[in-house]
């Protein structure tokens, strides 16, 4: 089954992905994101986890990677839902999601989106004052 | 008891991954040891099926009155792993970097034991013990 890509509104994707995903959907999953980011000309993606009740070393790797190619892009990411014994399993493995933002819940992590791309904004704007000054 | 799931796609780790879960559940582990014994399946299974061509998962419960004893055997007929103690380092892959499974099931596992022949195969041996006492 394809991970669904929801558009929130103009600057915001959201993508739940569901239980039984398998590593192709994981794969597809990536390349769709980042064509729909550029498509959308999205500003962040929040991705939720708590469907999952494992993230083994392979989906670990998708995440971050994933997170690193939208950042790439100039988008802003943040994974929300990891279930306690997801995080417990991926710090004994040595793994972990450390360079991505993360919140506790759907609505924690919106929040926190808003308040990343508020903060590209106001560099942004900052950038142009400087510009218009010179 | 034993149960043994054929492990050819990626549909079936999930199926295995499922059944040792469904295990961990009837014998009173926690999420924690549930999500642990999952997870390690998850890693191994995806191992036979990407670089042993696929293979089978053989969940055993080997409890007995003093413990809870959950032994799982992930076996394929592939090419066989030629440097396991190069296999068991972390970060190292003989394909394009996705094979971390086995470092990290061995730290998720209570005991860890891998043979493997070169061109007759590989069989991973993981195993999970809680003494009763520690189950509620």
């Amino acid at each position: 089954m394809k991970v669904p890509i929801l558009r929130l509104n103009r600057d915001v994707l959201i993508v739940p992905i569901h239980a039984d995903v398998t590593d192709e959907d994981v794969l597809m999953f990536q390349t769709d994101l980042t064509e729909g980011l550029a498509r959308n000309e999205a500003r962040g993606v929040v991705i939720d986890v708590s469907a999952l009740d494992v993230v083994d070393s392979f989906m670990a790797r998708v995440l971050n990677d994933t997170a690193r190619m939208l950042g790439l892009m100039g988008a802003r990411v943040v994974i929300c839902g990891v279930q306690p014994p997801v995080a417990l399993t991926l710090v004994e493995m040595g793994r972990n999601l450390s360079t991505i933002a993360t919140a506790f819940n759907l609505e924690l992590a919106l929040e926190r989106l808003t308040g990343l791309m508020a903060q590209d904004e106001s560099l942004a704007a900052q950038g142009r004052e400087r510009d218009a000054a010179h | 008891m034993t149960r043994r799931i054929s492990v050819q796609t990626q549909a079936d780790v999930i199926r295995a991954r499922l059944a040792a879960r469904d295990l961990a559940i009837q014998l009173g582990l926690g999420p924690m040891d549930q999500t642990r014994i999952a997870t390690a399946v998850s890693e191994l299974g995806r191992n036979a099926l990407q670089y042993g061509g696929g293979g089978a998962c053989i969940i055993r419960d080997e409890s007995d009155e003093r413990a809870v004893r959950i032994e799982i055997e992930v076996v394929d007929e592939g090419p066989g792993i030629a440097d396991i103690e190069k296999a068991m380092r972390d970060g190292y892959s003989s394909n394009g970097g996705l094979s971390e499974g086995l470092p990290g099931s061995k730290r998720l596992a209570d005991a860890f034991d891998l043979e493997s022949r070169t061109g007759e195969g590989t069989c991973v041996r993981i195993g999970f013990v809680r003494r009763r006492w520690s189950l509620r």
